[in-house]
């Protein structure tokens, strides 16, 4: 399992591949699946980053690129029932849930068939069908909202446990704390997923957070909590199969930090003068989690160079659709304005 | 010299008290810090200690007595050497001086917030239910306290819908910090009753989250004041969810207590929200004022699938008023009442308000000034039409409330009869509305921030050119 570290953390991935991490090990169907589904994320941002350029999406669009694997490995551990929840950076937990990218990219566009009428936007986007709660545009605001989705599952008696996603950033939020508190004391069946991409927009995990190993932020509410390659799919999975587990016994909550990277900007608008190209390439050639399960992939010869092209050749047709989708879909209809004020 | 103990005021809208038990018989030696008795105040039971060295030589009240007003002695306290033939000679005990020498001395084991206090400024305002179209006609009535309605409300949608809870600071083993969840622990159990840590931001989200999983959440802030702290939550994700989802995910959930001054707890414990939360699309805003008001519309407002703002007003939680007797009453959302029918001018107000607004219509009536008086009860949804349809008859319109009146409720309705009744103005829109200062502690100073009464009397003269 990926050690829970007392030093502040390095570079994602080197540490955890430095030691020996424990990672799921992964059956021909597992490594194939993760990969098709880290690249759709990563076709999808990078086409939402062409439409934001061509004008198609407006206002704020926060891409996920580079941390593809923290969100396919987690989704891997979840059974039908469980709830997912996160910040305003959602494209790639909506596209792991199993959301439909054409619905997703609609609503980047704003039309009538995105995920909320067009009404929500890139930050705002639900799916009753696929537990998927949001989209929360306030940073911190969905961890007790997600911590809320857990007590549910208490409440009902059932075994499902709440995905509650959030940042580096939202981690010095206060109410992330208050919800710690009630989850521990309620014994909550809720895995804290904190995706520390090292940058709270501009500012790094060092020049914002007194203790930088966020693993340990439970450990006043004797929440256990450690630190995972979030670069590795297969070492997220593992760790969250393990947190999910504590959870459905009954044992309270768990905080996992998942050791990730973004490569774009905080948002579309951001130039990310405050780190070096240096160190965004570093990530980039050496941990970055399509290239490394497209080696394993190969490596274990789970598929062949052409068979992987098929993948990506189908990846590619499918985020043109949504994209093609997005573009003709009409906006909604101007009646939309005052419908679902309430209900 | 013998000291009379007196009944203490233990709570800040404490007037009278139920003397529950005394724990020293006559002829008991008492040490000072004793417990001598156990008071039961409108809030909660509580430990009274003596703040004498001495015998107890006479219990004046005994126990098991019922409303006993503030100040009244209750016993008597012999020194040394004395004996009951001194009794006559009783003089006063230390804590019975003024409020704030009391409050300390006669230590109450409380820990209520706001801390225990002197007496109220304000009393309850004696509101009629009269002729409510909502209720069937020869129903019987019952008379209870607004507080013992709000709790009936809760328990009857807590039997009828499993999904229903209630959680908050002290809800459950404290029994309410204003008494209003009393009982409900015992029925329920602490599965449904739950108590909070500190943390409202934390439990109002948390609530929104379980609401979002489809329970039906009652989110007690122990006042109004405090859900400041949750302002982000019950705005940005309670309010906004079912929009921003294009109605896939809404949010039923009702978050209640206290709202409005209380009395005597100055600036950041006495504030109206009304106008706060009534800005905002995608909540309901309900402000009752009266037992059955709050009964019916509590009732109405957990059914209801969108989130709900209920605001109580502390100062009422004791009033008493007659409940109609039915298996399911539920009042309709949005709907005002006309508490009192006039035609010389309209007076608008709800909770608190009511109070000024009734007493300023039987004071105009003497003048010959017939007015009519309209319990908003929901500010948003605003019954606008019902507002509107009064002003067309009487041409005036006076708006009572205790928020400050730059872009108060006031200033809506105000805005509204421009829009919809310019014509039928014959004076413009007065309004009476709490100073704009931060509520000040002094007494004096306290009531001058306040709406009065006169003012509103003052006002409706006003707009009658009278």
């Amino acid at each position: 399992m990926a050690v829970a570290k007392s030093e502040g953390q390095k570079s994602p991935g080197i540490e955890a591949n430095g030691q020996a991490t424990p990672v799921a090990n992964f059956s021909k169907d597992e490594e194939l699946t993760a990969y098709r589904t880290m690249l759709t994320i990563r076709r999808f941002e990078e086409k939402a980053g062409q439409m934001y350029g061509m004008g198609l999406i407006g206002g704020f669009c926060h891409l996920y690129i580079g941390q593809e694997a923290v969100v396919v490995g987690m989704q891997m551990t979840l059974k039908k029932g469980d709830e997912v929840i996160t910040g305003y950076r959602d494209h790639g937990h909506m596209i792991a849930t199993g959301m439909d990218p054409k619905g997703v990219m609609a609503e980047l566009t704003g039309r009538t068939h995105g995920y909320s009428k067009g009404k929500g936007g890139s930050m705002h986007m639900f799916s009753v069908e696929k537990g998927f709660f949001g989209g929360h545009g306030i940073v911190g605001a969905q961890v007790p909202i997600g911590t809320g989705l857990a007590f549910a599952n208490r409440y009902r008696g059932n075994d499902n446990i709440s995905l509650t996603y959030f940042g580096d950033g939202a981690a010095n939020q206060g109410q992330v704390y208050e919800s710690f508190n009630m989850a521990e004391l309620w014994k909550l069946p809720v895995i804290y997923v904190i995706e520390n991409n090292r940058y709270a927009m501009g500012t790094s995990s060092s020049r914002s957070s007194a203790e930088t190993n966020l693993s340990r932020r439970g450990l006043s509410f004797k929440i256990p909590g450690e630190q995972v390659d979030g670069m590795d799919v297969r070492a997220v999975k593992a760790a969250g199969s393990k947190a999910a587990e504590w959870c459905r016994a009954g044992k309270g909550p768990y905080i996992l930090e998942m050791l990730t990277y973004r490569y774009r900007g905080h948002s579309m608008s951001d130039p990310a003068k405050y780190r070096t190209r240096e160190e965004v390439e570093e990530v980039r050639s050496h941990h970055d989690p399509i290239d490394m399960a497209r080696a394993r992939i190969i490596e274990k010869k789970f598929a062949k160079e052409d068979e992987l092209k098929k993948i990506d050749v189908e990846v590619r047709d499918l985020i043109n659709q949504a994209s093609e989708f997005a573009t003709h879909d009409p906006e909604p209809d101007a009646s939309e304005l005052w419908t679902n004020v309430y209900r | 010299m013998p000291t009379e103990v007196l009944m203490p005021a233990l709570s800040p809208t404490m007037e009278k008290g139920n003397l529950a038990k005394w724990l020293k018989k006559e002829g008991d030696a008492i040490k000072s810090g004793d417990i001598i008795a156990e008071i039961e105040t409108d809030k909660a039971t509580m430990e009274f200690e003596a703040t004498e060295d001495g015998t107890l030589g006479k219990i004046l009240i005994p126990e098991g007595t019922a409303d006993v007003a503030v100040n009244t002695p209750i016993a008597v306290i012999l020194g040394d050497g004395e004996d009951k033939s001194s009794i006559k000679d009783a003089k006063p005990a230390p804590q019975a001086k003024p409020a704030a020498a009391r409050s300390e001395k006669a230590e109450a084991k409380s820990e209520t917030k706001p801390a225990p206090k002197s007496a109220p400024a304000k009393q309850a305002p004696e509101t009629k239910v009269a002729a409510d179209p909502d209720i069937p006609e020869g129903t019987e009535m019952v008379t209870m306290t607004m507080r013992e309605a709000l709790r009936d409300a809760m328990a009857e949608e807590m039997r009828r819908d499993k999904d229903v809870f209630v959680m908050g600071e002290e809800v459950a083993e404290y029994q309410g910090a204003y008494k209003v969840t009393q009982g409900l622990l015992q029925e329920f159990g602490d599965k449904r009753i739950i108590d909070t840590p500190i943390t409202e931001h934390g439990f109002a989200g948390l609530g929104i989250g379980a609401a979002l999983a489809g329970l039906k959440p009652i989110v007690e802030f122990m006042t109004f004041n405090f859900a400041m702290q949750a302002m982000d939550q019950l705005i940005n994700s309670a309010a906004k969810t079912l929009y921003m989802s294009g109605g896939q995910m809404g949010c039923q959930i009702v978050f209640r207590g206290p709202n409005g001054p209380a009395a005597r707890v100055a600036a950041q414990h006495s504030q109206d929200y009304s106008s706060w939360y009534s800005h905002i699309p995608g909540l309901k805003v309900i402000t009752p004022s009266n037992a059955a008001d709050a009964k019916g519309l509590l009732k109405a407002a957990i059914r209801d699938l969108n989130p709900v703002i209920f605001l109580e007003n502390e100062l009422l939680y004791g009033h008493s008023s007659p409940v109609p007797k039915l298996d399911d009453f539920v009042l309709p959302i949005g709907k005002a009442r006309i508490a009192r029918a006039g035609n010389d001018v309209t007076i608008v107000a709800w909770s608190m308000g009511m109070k000024y607004a009734m007493e300023a219509a039987d004071e105009l009536a003497k003048d010959g000034i017939d007015a009519e008086v309209i319990d908003l009860r929901t500010l948003k949804p605003m019954d606008t039409d019902t507002i509107v349809a009064s002003v067309q008859k009487t041409g005036r319109c006076v708006t009572v409330e205790e928020g400050w009146a730059q872009s108060g409720v006031g200033a809506e309705i105000a805005a509204r009869l421009m829009e919809r009744a310019f014509d039928y103005l014959d004076a413009p829109v007065a309004r009476v509305t709490g100073k704009e200062v931060p509520m000040p502690y002094a007494a004096n100073l306290e009531k001058l921030a306040l709406p009065s009464t006169a003012e509103v009397v003052e006002a409706a003269k006003a707009v009658s050119y009278r």
